[in-house]
């Protein structure tokens, strides 16, 4: 009798003569690369998508914590009279660390996405405004408005609870929201390839008993449909995320006037997150791919 | 006094098939060395018989043992196991159409993970034996009905196992051919290997009690009997 040694074992290994009894093409070959494919370029963007929110909502949290705005609208004879006051007023106060007029230069530059580089900004009736940074301890914002209120009749402290708050919130969301996407994507891949490989076996029935008549077990015979859908898994998602990858860094840059669009895509290192996408979906395919055959066997005497 | 075991053993086996019972009260020890060939008309149960006999179907009643294992209590490793020893060669004999003919007689040993024994040599001598030395780079669809029977037979003994259980392997074939594989098989008798051919040929195995010592098993009426000398 021969004796069986080394017929079971990892199923992704260098042994290629067990690849080889798997039909090297079929739907379900394309349909698993395919799948693969088209799964990782989403990951991709969901990816980008959820980066792009992550630092954004850092961004927004980093602009806007400590910091505030103190608007002061008074006829044009009282402004100066008035901003002296409120600085006065400011420096003042515990828990502010600076406060600073802004120049109407840097007004007019804050204005001119909207009105353009003309607009007469010394000649209109636009409030003028003053940077607030608060030191550690914070200040009392409540006591500083009726101060306010009381020494300089003109000013509106913004302190930018009122949206701060919503929109690190919103962009907090649209991270979770990507990474959720992923992990659907994920899911999804697992169950296209789990019906790729339940195809292949049912179209390759005959291999399958063939391979059972002569005595080949059950770990060999999954072993030649994982490595195979693993593999072909692997080659997809390698386009896949080429291609997503091509398509992000061609998207517009922050220079371009495309706005909605502008700094969405990868930063230095978070390209390398990349890497880590065709590994990824390939161990998904791998687990699909293992359960799916061996579920499929046990069905076959 | 301890009851003498051949390598396959059937005691009051019956099997039932979408309700009615094909097979009934069979009790059978199929002795190693032997060459048996099973009759009977077509549908009579000869392919579920062999099924049985390498543990592709197990009785619904009565009790097979397979070299002393009884299947329904063998795992499905132990069953691929088994099949190791068991050489097969069904009349529409499968193959992996995209692997050519000594790939595919290699196979049960890449199975097994023997492979580095399937050196040129061994396998040249195997595909000579049967007659297709020319034909190893072919693909299964190009074979004839004959060589297609031929590689079957190949692939059936390269584990060299205890057992062959041939199944109508003459069906697809001429007269010329079919002597020749019965040729072999006899061969491999001689080589001390247990033959058991199912066939409703009588002229063949009429041909083949000239040439070896052959038992023929008979089903009739779902039980199996030993035919006389009258076919």
């Amino acid at each position: 009798m021969t004796t069986p040694n080394d017929d079971s074992g990892f199923p992704i290994s260098h042994d290629t003569s067990r690849d080889r009894v798997v039909p090297p093409t079929g739907f379900t070959a394309g349909l698993t690369t395919f799948t693969s494919a088209a799964m990782a370029f989403l990951v991709v963007f969901a990816l980008a998508l959820a980066l792009a929110a992550n630092r954004l909502s850092d961004r927004w949290s980093a602009a806007l914590a400590g910091g505030a705005t103190l608007r002061i609208s008074a006829p044009a004879e009282q402004m100066g009279s008035q901003l002296a006051q409120a600085i006065k007023v400011l420096k003042t106060t515990p828990g502010i660390a600076e406060a600073r007029v802004i120049t109407p230069d840097e007004q007019q530059a804050l204005l001119e996405p909207w009105f353009g580089p003309d607009l007469p900004v010394d000649a209109l009736p636009i409030p003028r405004l003053i940077d607030i940074r608060e030191d550690s301890r914070g200040y009392d914002a409540q006591g500083l408005r009726l101060r306010l209120a009381a020494e300089v009749p003109g000013a509106v402290l913004d302190d930018h609870s009122r949206w701060q708050g919503p929109l690190v919130k919103a962009a907090q969301r649209v991270w979770a929201l990507g990474l959720f996407a992923i992990v659907l994507m994920a899911a999804t891949s697992a169950a296209m390839i789990t019906l790729a490989t339940r195809a292949a076996m049912a179209a390759n029935a005959q291999v399958v008993a063939v391979l059972r008549l002569i005595g080949a077990r059950d770990s060999y015979i999954a072993a030649a449909f994982v490595r195979r859908f693993t593999l072909r898994a692997l080659f997809g998602a390698a386009i896949g995320t080429g291609v997503g990858a091509l398509a992000v860094y061609l998207l517009p840059s922050k220079n371009d006037q495309a706005m909605i669009l502008s700094g969405l895509g990868f930063q230095q290192l978070q390209w390398l997150w990349l890497l880590t996408l065709p590994p990824i979906i390939a161990v998904v395919a791998f687990f699909a791919t293992r359960q799916a055959t061996r579920r499929e066997l046990r069905r076959l005497r | 006094m301890l009851k003498e075991h051949g390598l396959i053993d059937l005691e009051n086996v019956a099997y039932t098939y979408s309700g009615g019972e094909l097979l009934s009260e069979m009790t059978l020890s199929i002795a190693s060395g032997a060459f048996y060939f099973l009759t009977g008309p077509s549908g009579s149960g000869k392919t579920t018989f062999l099924k049985m006999c390498y543990g592709a179907l197990v009785p619904t009643t009565g009790t097979i043992t397979i070299f002393g294992q009884d299947p329904r209590k063998m795992t499905r490793d132990d069953i691929a196991l088994t099949r190791r020893r068991i050489g097969v060669v069904h009349q529409d004999c499968q193959f992996l159409d995209h692997l050519n003919v000594v790939d595919n007689i290699a196979l049960p040993l890449a199975a097994a993970g023997q492979d580095t024994l399937a050196d040129g040599a061994n396998l040249k001598e195997l595909l000579n034996w049967v007659g297709l030395g020319h034909r190893a780079d072919a693909l299964p669809p190009e074979l004839s009905g004959g060589e297609r029977q031929r590689a079957a037979l190949a692939r059936a003994v390269i584990m060299s196992p205890d057992i062959i259980l041939a199944d109508e392997p003459t069906g697809n074939v001429d007269w010329e051919m079919s002597q020749r594989l019965l040729q072999l098989l006899v061969e491999l008798n001689r080589m001390g290997k247990t033959v058991v051919i199912a066939s409703h040929d009588l002229s063949l195995i009429r041909a083949a009690k000239t040439e070896v010592q052959a038992r023929v098993l008979r089903i009739y009426n779902k039980r199996v009997q030993l035919a006389g000398a009258n076919l």
